[in-house]
């Protein structure tokens, strides 16, 4: 089957999703820019039904395929999407398309608090790279935001709703990693909160890895909460022999102390391989862990190497910024 | 006078019991389906007779079952969407609680023509006496050897359930309806794949609205040609319009599609004007989601033709000048209505209802109420306007199920044809300090 995202063809196996193919034109090719590959806020390749939620992987499909050439009447949601032998997709070449992003990152920071200064995520975070990329550089919101208190779920993991963006992401992990479906959504609308059942706790070997797949900091780890910040800790590449899992982390250095270990994770900011509790709130010395070499980070996050800078449309809107504040 | 399919003996007393029903020639559909056509036939004369489905969409329903997936030894559902929540709109019910085996009848000849052994009607949570009614209807049916096995001696064997709802506005999208009746949270699901391909237990699904099965029994009785006479156009048939609002006879009124909307409005026969002789300010002409028309263009389109109480009629001119007829719930606003005020109780529904799965409507519905707010409130200030109208632009088409385009639509509508009111409200915000819940746009100008 063959696609063409914006202007670059692929020849792809039936059942993939217009996301993945624009990823595997990403993989395939020597980096020349992966803004190919729309933005995913719930979508997560490793859990079964996820992404169609948040909206903002949409895209115009301007070709349905070769046998019905018509154009899709609304946009879609590349991540679940199922790509057609001919079709044509529009991503960052429509207008449209980055207009309604622009919306859909409005609608999911008028709630958010924007509290990244105290924010373990800060540095890591998929919404900070979203609205860096596709956002407004002002709200328009003037509104109370919604609020929660925290919530400790287990003695591991905090849960901070006011920071969610009900993505599902860990309610699918809680669905498809652990042995008993104990988390869900409470509440509709704005006011619905991610929970668990009647406060309990969730004690199984894997729940940690909601942690990993949570976009914002809704999810944190308490053993590392408010230690250090992302950009002052050193990711390593290690292993471990563990009888419950892979054994394999990123180990995260501050000096000579490990700080947290999270799951390796790929280009596009998926686990590789889930990692066990034990591992990751256990094990948090040197000598629990073997070395083997400094992390590759290729995209995303603060501590790559100027992200932020090639991206002459935030460039733009910090000079028309200066400009007003100079006239006034 | 109109002819009445669905309505014509509402009045005879007693016709919720199958023993009045059948005199009055009920069932006559079942045993004509069942006992001289085959199931290819009956969908054939529903094609014929163009009927489109009368819960909002207008899709037509030939069309819609002829789509339906049917691999073998797979089960397949019908389910009747009778969760009816659309504000302004009560036809299903006044349906349902006086000729209860209408809908049964339905029920019966629309699964033999789909193959369904099991059907569902899935009604809502308000409706429990309604829902009593249905279940009394049904018993009656089961004892009359009208449902179960081996139905008026023929091969074809029925069930059909009533499942009662939580109440809740998004499950009348057939797909959160559909998790709904597998006992879930009512969470629209994300198409494809559509019902027809996997729908209730992932088994391919038929979701009508109760007016569309209902009326299946009057095209089998005449024969889908007969049927599709009645009516103008690609609007063939009757239609039950539930007219609420400022109008001396509020009720629900069964048309021939192509009555003019004027006439319906002011004629004897149905609403019979505006109440207190007041002038006609604007219509919702299909329930809540629709936009709302100014007078000018509900009675005559933009190319000054009068409009007509039908599916293409009433959409002409596309948003800018048209509306839709929806599930016809037709609200009429007088003079003295504020439609600021209005939009804002329609906002706070839609914010209310909105289930909280994708983030254009979970954060956008609750924004704009918030907005409107303000504004009737009298804080509201002159970027307000044009931040609604950004606000409900993206939400429009960009989430799962309908419900985004249904809040996003009505507050277009209001400040395409409304917007000098709204800046009324910004700009004098003392004029409308002690007006509760009417105010006149002219009161406040003099």
């Amino acid at each position: 089957m063959k696609v063409t995202i914006d202007g670059q063809t692929i020849e792809v196996p039936e059942g993939t999703t217009i996301l993945q193919a624009a990823r595997m034109i990403v993989d395939n090719k020597e980096y020349a820019g992966d803004n190919i590959a729309p933005p995913t806020m719930c979508y997560y390749s490793k859990l079964k039904t996820s992404g169609g939620y948040c909206r903002s992987c949409l895209v115009k499909v301007n070709k349905g395929s070769e046998k019905d050439p018509r154009p899709m009447p609304k946009l879609v949601a590349s991540c679940r999407t199922t790509v057609m032998d001919g079709m044509e997709v529009m991503n960052t070449t429509s207008p449209e398309v980055i207009e309604v992003r622009k919306g859909v990152v409005e609608f999911l920071l008028i709630n958010h608090p924007l509290d990244c200064p105290i924010c373990d995520q800060a540095g890591e975070c998929h919404l900070q790279d979203l609205s860096y990329e596709h956002g407004l550089a002002k709200t328009r919101y003037d509104f109370k935001r919604r609020t929660f208190n925290l919530i400790d779920i287990g003695p591991y993991i905090k849960l901070h709703m006011t920071r969610c963006i009900m993505c599902f992401r860990c309610i699918k992990v809680a669905d498809q990693l652990t042995d008993n479906r104990h988390q869900g959504m409470l509440f509709r609308g704005d006011v619905s909160e991610i929970s668990t059942y009647i406060s309990k706790a969730i004690d199984n070997d894997f729940s940690g890895n909601m942690i990993d797949v949570c976009p914002v900091g809704a999810l944190t780890d308490r053993t590392w909460r408010f230690k250090s910040r992302v950009w002052f800790t050193k990711p390593m590449d290690a292993h471990r022999n563990c009888t419950k899992c892979a054994g394999k982390a990123h180990v995260w250095f501050k000096g000579d102390d490990i700080l947290r270990v999270t799951g390796r994770k790929n280009k596009w900011r998926e686990v590789e391989d889930w990692i066990c509790n034990e591992c990751r709130f256990e094990k948090k010395y040197v000598t629990d862990w073997v070395i083997e070499g400094p992390t590759h980070i290729d995209r995303h996050s603060v501590i790559s190497a100027n992200h932020y800078e090639n991206l002459t449309s935030l460039k733009l809107d910090i000079a028309k910024q200066q400009k007003k504040l100079n006239k006034k | 006078m109109g002819k009445k399919l669905l309505l014509e003996h509402i009045n005879v007393p007693g016709i919720e019991t199958l023993e009045v029903y059948r005199q009055k020639g009920g069932y006559a559909s079942v045993e004509k389906a069942l006992k001289t056509m085959t199931p290819n036939d009956v969908v054939e004369e529903v094609k014929k007779s163009g009927l489109r489905g009368r819960g909002g969409a207008g899709f037509p329903t030939g069309m819609k079952w002829s789509f339906l997936f049917k691999p073998e030894g797979v089960e397949r559902y019908l389910v009747c969407n009778a969760d009816e929540s659309e504000p302004g709109t009560f036809k299903d019910r006044f349906l349902m609680e006086h000729i209860p085996h209408s809908l049964i009848e339905g029920m019966i000849t629309s699964s033999f023509a789909l193959g369904a052994k099991t059907s569902y009607i899935y009604i809502r949570g308000e409706y429990f006496y309604v829902a009593r009614i249905l279940e009394k209807a049904i018993d009656e049916a089961y004892a009359a050897g009208l449902l179960g096995k081996n139905i008026l001696g023929t091969d074809f064997s029925h069930d059909c359930y009533v499942q009662v709802g939580g109440g809740a506005y998004i499950c009348g999208e057939e797909t959160a309806l559909l998790e709904s009746l597998e006992g879930k949270r009512g969470n629209p699901r994300i198409k494809p794949p559509f019902p027809a391909i996997a729908g209730l237990y992932g088994c391919p699904t038929v979701v009508n609205n109760v007016e569309t099965i209902a009326t299946v029994c009057p095209i089998i009785n005449m024969g889908g040609e007969e049927y599709a006479k009645i009516g103008i156009g690609r609007s063939t048939g009757t239609k039950l319009i539930s007219a609420s609002g400022h109008i001396n006879k509020p009720g629900v009124y069964e048309i021939e599609l192509g009555l003019p909307v004027e006439e319906f409005i002011y004629s004897e026969e149905y609403c019979g004007g505006i109440i207190n002789g007041n002038k006609l300010k604007a219509v919702v002409a299909g329930g809540s989601s629709v936009p709302v028309l100014p007078a000018h263009l509900i009675l005559k389109t933009e190319k000054g033709e009068p409009r007509l109480m039908s599916y293409e009629s009433l959409s002409e001119g596309g948003f800018v000048s048209g509306s839709l007829i929806g599930s016809g719930g037709f609200i009429v606003y007088d003079e003295t209505t504020s439609i600021v005020k209005n939009l804002y109780t329609f906002a706070r529904f839609y914010h209310h209802e909105s289930c909280g799965q994708c983030s254009p409507c979970r954060e956008g519905t609750g924004w704009m109420e918030k907005i409107l707010h303000r504004i009737v409130e009298g804080h509201g200030k002159p970027s307000d306007i044009d931040l609604l109208w950004d606000i409900q632009r993206k939400i429009e088409g960009n989430t799962i199920c309908p419900l985004g385009d249904a809040a996003a639509w009505p507050v277009a509508a209001a400040i395409r044809h409304f917007r000098a009111e709204f800046e009324e409200y910004i700009n004098h915000p003392e004029k409308i300090k002690d007006v509760k819940h009417y105010y006149s746009v002219n009161a406040i100008s003099a």
